[in-house]
């Protein structure tokens, strides 16, 4: 089984921190000398605080908030996990955005005793507008609603019908506590009325669209040539496959110069192979003599795409400094890095009433439709259909700071 | 390639697609290695990465003083196999410089002190990219860090000016005078790195596989001795079959009981072991809860 990358997102009181915690010590994660300072840290000497397994730095302790995404792994005999742990605080939504886009699932955890609330309304369309395609409801605290089926119920109906709005393929829902164990490696009889499978259970059997047969897209990451005796004519075209799949023999186009080509040879981990897929690094090499350097797209000839210019994009704000209009800004796609500017701020997304509404300015947490323009043509698709080659980053000319998550429209 | 995981070649994947990113972003990159396992690796990913090229940066080691002697003489043997280039930053060197004090205490380390090398060697040949083995599964202040974290002119570390790091993108725009350091292991765990060393077949120092050692007994933990790790009156002093899980100082890694001396067995003994790899061999992380973080914080890697 592949790696499964998932986001935990909630408010801060929903018992995130005692999740996380609790799958990394069910699963045996956690060493024994870790729990010793685990013990020495906690307040109740006797009594582990899973909670602070992944509040790490003493900056965060001090302020009892955690305020950046931390990575955690753990293992089953099925699989391996990575746990983007994202803060809930509203001012730290940029964390958020950066464990989402490093997923593959989103857990949405919800106080059983509140429910849904903005907060969760905001976590789950950001995750589902960067791309992620599977979700999972923990109802949390259950056991402080005396596992009471018509409070899951209720909670499972009103997400239902907050899916409609949202690009999730699956969502599951799951009535846990945390804090007891219920429901994270094993049923309990607590919710005997409970039928489906554990959340362990649950995150070992998904299976994740591995982009295979998606739209085949390349991208030139480094170009290969030794220059030396024994490899005097060697010029290869390193990169990770975006998206689909490459062949020997495909007649192919450079993007943007748009000259035609065919794929002479394909290596992979130094040895020629005829097919290569999405996410593997491979050298490609080309029949032809051309002058590509890195940034250039090589695509399938038939493949109705070219290189734009122009673009209706999702604008996820990360900077203290607001957008200014007037100022050019750098879009990293890849490996192509242009310089763009903001045409119009078309509408801003208010997430927490779930509305659009007009505005002049863009500033942190804000989640914006914009147009811009580049200076150079860009090979891209839309977020929604190829979520691989649908992203970028903004990047500010002078202080090298990333301020925005680009999602192409 | 034997029977390699999905895992452990997506791991690959992205240690390679890193190191190309390196190559590409910066003028002067250079991979730090010690010696150790972690680095060893690193190595072997960024041959792969450039192969049949060379590898475009120097190797650089912050040579302590206090190295393991056949960790010295396998870094050279594997330098000139793989014919790359070696700088050695001398903490020596540095500690006659700046006239600094050593640390107190029975096993005075230098870690704090191997800081004053690295700053200086990355000033002399300007270096704007030090890539390094760290993994985010060795210490909770490594757990926040990113794959190219930014330090500033005085190789600091600050947790809330770090960027975002989104999807696969990596961001490596900095200003003159600050650097990035590079962790293309920030996904591995220590599992992960020894199935790769075992489905790869890539040789280590013999010190990480079981030996007969001389050993102070201290605290609970086993010091080998040396000439600067001496053994006084009153310590308990034997012969013991041990091994090392990491390689740092030998001021301040101590060694292992172990029978493991097959790469199996090795791999087999981290499964079961209930302690961590740093709680277990290092002696100078448990001196505050938050060691690591200060370390960080003034530049240490």
């Amino acid at each position: 089984m592949n790696t499964l990358r998932f986001i935990t997102a909630g408010n801060v009181d929903d018992g995130k921190s005692t999740l996380i915690g609790r799958l990394l010590y069910d699963s045996g994660s956690i060493h024994t000398d870790q729990l010793g300072i685990l013990q020495k840290q906690s307040k109740l000497q006797d009594d582990i605080d899973l909670s602070l397994i992944t509040d790490g730095l003493r900056a965060e302790r001090e302020q009892g908030i955690t305020i950046d995404v931390a990575y955690k792994y753990f293992a089953t005999a099925r699989r391996k996990f990575i746990i983007a742990d994202a803060p809930g605080h509203e001012q730290y939504t940029r964390n958020m955005i950066t464990g989402a886009s490093n997923s593959d699932l989103i857990i949405l955890l919800i106080d059983a005793r509140k429910g849904i609330t903005a907060q969760t309304k905001r976590h789950a369309s950001i995750a589902s507008l960067m791309g992620i395609k599977n979700a999972i409801v923990a109802i949390n605290k259950i056991d402080l609603v005396n596992y009471d089926q018509s409070v899951f119920d209720s909670i499972v109906n009103a997400f239902e019908s907050l899916k409609k709005e949202l690009a999730f393929d699956e969502v599951h829902y799951i009535p846990v506590s945390a804090l007891k164990g219920d429901n994270i490696v094993k049923n309990t009889n607590n919710t005997s009325w409970y039928k489906g499978k554990s959340l362990i259970e649950l995150l070992e059997a998904i299976e994740l669209n591995e982009n295979k047969n998606a739209l085949p897209r390349f991208q030139v990451q480094w170009v290969i040539r030794p220059k030396d005796e024994a490899y005097h004519d060697y010029r290869g075209y390193a990169g990770k496959i975006i998206s689909g799949r490459y062949k020997v023999g495909d007649e192919v186009k450079i993007l943007p110069a748009n000259i035609t080509t065919s794929i002479s040879k394909i290596e992979r981990h130094q040895q020629a192979v005829d097919t290569a897929y999405a996410g593997e690094n491979v050298v490609l090499h080309l029949e032809d003599n051309i002058d590509i350097s890195r940034g250039d797209s090589i695509i399938p000839k038939a493949e109705n795409i070219t290189a734009t210019q122009s673009f209706r994009t999702w604008l996820s704000w990360l900077d203290n400094a607001p957008l200014q209009k007037e100022k050019t800004y750098l879009l990293q796609h890849r490996f192509k890095t242009v310089r763009i500017k903001v045409d119009s701020i078309d509408q801003l997304w208010d997430v927490n009433n779930w509305a659009f509404k007009d505005a002049e300015n863009i500033r942190l947490n804000d989640i914006a439709q914009v147009s811009i323009r580049t200076n150079q043509g860009l090979v891209v698709d839309s977020i929604a259909s190829n979520t691989a080659n649908g992203y970028g980053i903004l990047i500010d000319e002078s202080s090298h700071q990333t301020v925005a998550a680009i999602m192409f429209l | 390639m034997s029977t390699i995981s999905k895992h452990l070649i997506a791991l690959e994947d992205e240690a390679i697609y890193i190191f190309r990113e390196v190559a590409a972003q910066f003028e002067r990159p250079a991979l730090l290695f010690s010696g150790g396992k972690d680095s060893i690796v690193l190595l072997h990913l960024a041959l792969k990465a450039f192969s049949p090229g060379k590898i475009p940066f120097p190797l650089v080691h912050v040579d302590t003083g206090h190295n393991f002697p056949e960790v010295i003489t396998f870094r050279d043997q594997l330098v000139a196999a793989t014919n790359s280039r070696l700088i050695v930053a001398s903490v020596e060197a540095a500690i006659r410089k700046y006239n600094l004090k050593e640390a107190g205490g029975r096993f005075p380390s230098r870690n704090a002190l191997q800081t004053y090398a690295l700053l200086d060697i990355i000033q002399e040949y300007e270096f704007d990219a030090c890539i390094g083995g760290a993994r985010r599964d060795e210490e909770k202040a490594r757990a926040k860090e990113r794959i190219f974290s930014v330090r500033d002119d005085f190789g600091q570390w600050d947790p809330k000016l770090q960027r975002p790091e989104l999807w696969d993108i990596l961001n490596g725009k900095i200003s003159k005078g600050h650097n990035v350091r590079v962790f293309p292991l920030s996904n591995w765990t220590e599992l992960d790195v020894w199935n790769y060393i075992k489905s790869n077949a890539i040789q280590l120092p013999p010190l990480y596989y079981a030996h007969q050692r001389e050993v102070i007994h201290f605290q609970d933990k086993l010091v080998a001795t040396s000439d600067v790790t001496r053994a006084v009156q009153d310590d308990i002093v034997t012969v013991e079959q041990v091994r090392y899980r990491t390689v740092g100082d030998m001021t301040c890694t101590a060694a292992v009981p172990s029978q493991a001396v097959t790469i199996d067995e090795i791999i087999e003994e981290i499964f079961n072991t209930r302690i961590s790899e740093r709680g277990q061999t290092r002696l100078d992380d448990q001196v505050s809860e938050t060691a690591m973080e200060d370390r960080k914080k003034q530049g240490y890697f």
